[in-house]
């Protein structure tokens, strides 16, 4: 067996506190510029995809376009339409919900994507169970939070059914334009899906778009090893990775999927220095800069219920007491297990901030998940790298971006030819289409 | 008179056996470089406008043409080959959430850099079928209304990275739309910063009821009459629609007489069958009710490339502006939330 290489791709969010917009150096998050220099760049450095987030409502502050962060971005397909006229090699994957989409317009508009980027293209499936995002969505909340799998995995079984209609030689242009009975309907009664449809777009160089999968709940982890051929995972530490891919691969058997027929790319930040100091450095005026002193304040008030802007964030916590109602779910996705509880965590904070006399900042850097930044030389990390790609805990990562374009040009300047030294990264592309890049086994 | 000309690019050609005398392989329908390539010769031969026509279901379920890429997608790939030229895609209010219809357009015109338009299209059964309802939506209205709010949901400098204060944007001036209609309700603010038109220009059958900026007439009866009802009702521009099928290298009319052999045409639309020197005679005679035409060439392998030779360079086309909007010479409306603080 050849010797397994790193996959990289790119997960540009566009949106969210991750992004260090008060640096000077950064491109226009909104112009069309932006996301084909980037694109364009990620070609030069042989990624395998350029990924776009999704967000169905913009996020919030106690019921106002919340400030502090980068906040406005493309439709996801549509942009990567563009791109896909602007670009020759780089995946371009769409993170678009389960929820709140109709099935066969989203099939269809996938396999267009699939079609117009001669087999480039990638559906990250989501889901969204709160009502707070559903009031932009013509059936509002309508999804109990633990069917939310049931009915993503009903809509990929659709999306599958209808990109399968076509025969592969059902464009003859003889008598008819298409071979009789070559174009299948579909039709979906199951619970949660109602469908009649007959598809108008045919199977693409690589067959149909690359199935992402994100969720890490057991309903994520299930919905994966049945139809993914790629997760976005969370799961970045070493260990945590080797367990994670151990225990997909399990449930791949238990499906009867071969263990290379799924990639493993969890999603991680980078942060590169000359030296392993400048990057240590560098990483830690990012965290500041992720939790500045308006974001300390905006983080407390979305736990607190209330206006806490008068309250100096390099001061103690507010005297006053939270608002006792549900936490706000406006800020974002808060994941289940910090959903409830909001009193009880409050007076964790309190003794901790007086245990260790912190301010409101200092508190709130210090509880903030934080996500995993891999921080170093390049050679470093590339060492790092190495070992994870070798020993199978990952495929791969989705390098999220601080800076843009600084952080995707550093990986490619920097990063990127220390990988190919080591054996564990391509030299050029050998194949066209996305699945091809991806190392995985082609479709029947 | 000056007259604005639109073109109608899906597929092979309006006629539905086009395919069939298109000199091509019947897949490059659905395929990327013949698409850039019909766009590239519709914007070097002057239109203002390309439109492309849509629908959930197969253009076709009989002997024709059963492929077709989604229009916003298609619209999209030739933004970034095309630089002047209007991309508008025909999207049905039914069958995609009005709230993604409202994003995907935004983001067309970002794309463009200010040329998205949008073809609003109502619905049958059988697309309705695709999205599992029966029942006529009868919301077309509704969905333009809350799709041109969403539009405004972000004025066009709430972006202002206040790096003293650690604000990137101006949280006064990105709104809740809080649209209620009859069947659902949008909240807001759309993902999607302010395009840069303000307002895509929507473009609407007359007969569709919807508060569009240009008016689609079909038909040869009370042509006068439908164009100023339609600017009676806030259309700022009409524009007739055409079928064209032009004296090639055989007769017009023996051209269509074959293709009607193979399929039937049988449209509402008007329908001009000649020589070129009579489509500018016709043209110039609308330009006295319409404000524009948009041609629906019969074949667009044969019709295209005359139209540009033969037909642009003798009428009077006004030149093409930064954005589609001032290309026709609507203004960029003014934001419904500005100096609002909701």
């Amino acid at each position: 067996m050849t010797e397994p290489r790193l996959h990289l791709g790119v997960f540009y969010t566009g949106v969210g506190q991750q992004y260090a917009w008060s640096d000077p150096g950064n491109a226009d998050h909104t112009t069309i510029d932006t996301f084909v220099q980037i694109a364009h760049t990620l070609e030069r450095g042989l990624f395998d995809a350029f990924f776009l987030g999704e967000g169905l409502r913009v996020r919030e502050n106690r019921g106002q376009v919340l400030a502090t962060d980068v906040a406005g971005r493309p439709d996801a397909i549509t942009q990567l339409a563009a791109l896909a006229g602007a670009t020759t090699h780089i995946g371009l994957v769409a993170t678009q919900n389960a929820t709140y989409n109709f099935p066969a317009d989203l099939a269809r508009r996938l396999a267009t994507l699939d079609l117009l980027s001669d087999g480039r293209a990638g559906w990250n499936v989501v889901t969204t169970d709160n009502a707070w995002t559903g009031e932009n969505f013509r059936r509002g909340g309508w999804l109990a939070h633990d069917r939310r799998y049931e009915r993503a995995t009903q809509f990929v079984e659709a999306a599958k059914a209808i990109w399968s209609s076509w025969a592969d030689d059902a464009i003859v242009g003889t008598d008819s334009w298409a071979r009789a009975g070559s174009i299948r309907a579909v039709e979906r009664h199951t619970d949660l899906v109602e469908l009649t449809v007959v598809p108008t777009v045919p199977r693409s160089r690589q067959c149909r778009p690359v199935l992402f999968q994100s969720g890490d709940s057991p309903g994520g982890r299930d919905l994966a090893a049945r139809h993914a051929d790629v997760v976005f995972s969370a799961n970045t530490e070493y260990e945590k990775a080797l367990s994670y891919a151990e225990d997909l691969r399990n449930r791949l058997a238990s499906y009867g999927r071969s263990p290379d027929s799924l990639r493993i790319l969890p999603g991680a930040g980078v942060v590169l220095g000359a030296t392993d100091a400048e990057a240590t450095e560098r990483a830690e005026w990012l965290h500041r800069e992720q939790i500045n002193p308006q974001r300390a304040i905006g983080f407390l008030e979305q736990y607190w219920g209330k206006d806490l802007s008068a309250y100096d964030p390099d001061g103690p916590l507010p005297d006053i007491e939270p608002d006792e109602g549900e936490l706000d779910p406006s800020r974002g996705t808060i994941s289940i297990a910090n959903r409830t509880g909001k009193l009880d965590r409050i007076r964790q904070w309190r003794e901790l901030a007086e245990d260790k006399n912190l301010s409101i900042r200092e508190l709130v850097l210090a509880i903030h998940p934080r996500e995993r930044i891999f921080v170093g030389t390049p050679a470093r990390i590339a060492d790092e790298w190495a070992h994870y790609v070798r020993t199978r805990a990952v495929d791969g990562f989705n390098l999220t971006p601080h800076r843009l374009p600084g952080t995707i040009d550093d990986v490619v300047n920097l990063l990127v030819p220390e990988l190919q030294e080591r054996g564990v990264y391509r030299t050029h592309y050998e194949g066209t289409t996305l699945r091809e890049h991806l190392d995985l086994p082609p479709i029947s | 008179m000056s007259l604005f000309l639109a073109v109608e690019l899906d597929g092979a050609g309006a006629h539905p056996a086009a395919w069939r005398a298109s000199g091509a392989a019947p897949a490059a329908v659905i395929l990327p470089g013949p698409l850039r390539e019909i766009v590239t010769a519709a914007e070097e031969g002057g239109f203002t406008l390309a439109t492309f026509a849509d629908s959930p279901v197969p253009p076709s379920i009989g002997v024709d043409i059963a492929g077709r890429l989604e229009a916003v997608g298609r619209a999209a790939f030739v933004s970034t080959t095309t630089s002047r030229i209007g991309l508008a895609p025909s999207v049905p209010t039914a069958t995609t959430e009005p709230f993604h219809l409202a994003a995907q357009i935004a983001s067309l015109d970002h794309a463009s850099r200010g040329r998205a338009a949008w073809v609003v299209e109502g619905s049958d059964s059988a697309e309705l079928a695709t999205v599992g309802t029966d029942g006529p939506p009868g919301e077309a209205a509704e969905v333009v209304a809350v799709v041109r709010a969403l539009w405004d949901s972000w004025e066009d400098d709430a972006v202002i990275k206040d790096v003293a204060t650690g604000r990137y944007l101006d949280p006064d001036k990105v709104h809740h739309v809080d649209f209620v209609g009859s069947s659902f309700s949008v909240k807001g603010p759309l993902i999607t910063p302010r395009p840069p038109q303000g307002q895509p220009v929507v473009l609407a059958a007359d007969t569709l009821g919807v508060a569009a900026d240009i008016a689609l007439v079909s038909g040869q009866d009370r042509l006068r009459e439908r164009a100023d009802a339609a600017r009676d009702t806030g259309a700022g521009l009409v524009f007739a629609e055409v079928e064209v099928v032009l004296d090639a290298h055989r007769p017009a009319a023996s051209r269509l007489a074959d293709l009607n052999r193979a399929t039937p045409w049988t449209t509402r639309r008007t329908r001009y069958t000649g020589s070129a020197e009579g489509l500018v005679a016709l043209l110039a005679d609308l330009a006295g009710t319409f404000d524009g035409v948009r041609l629906h060439p019969a074949v667009l392998a044969v019709d295209l490339p005359l139209l540009v030779e033969q037909v642009l360079p003798a009428l009077d086309i006004p030149a093409r502006g930064d954005t589609l909007r001032a290309s026709l010479g609507l203004v960029k409306p003014t934001n419904r939330f500005e100096g609002s603080t909701r």
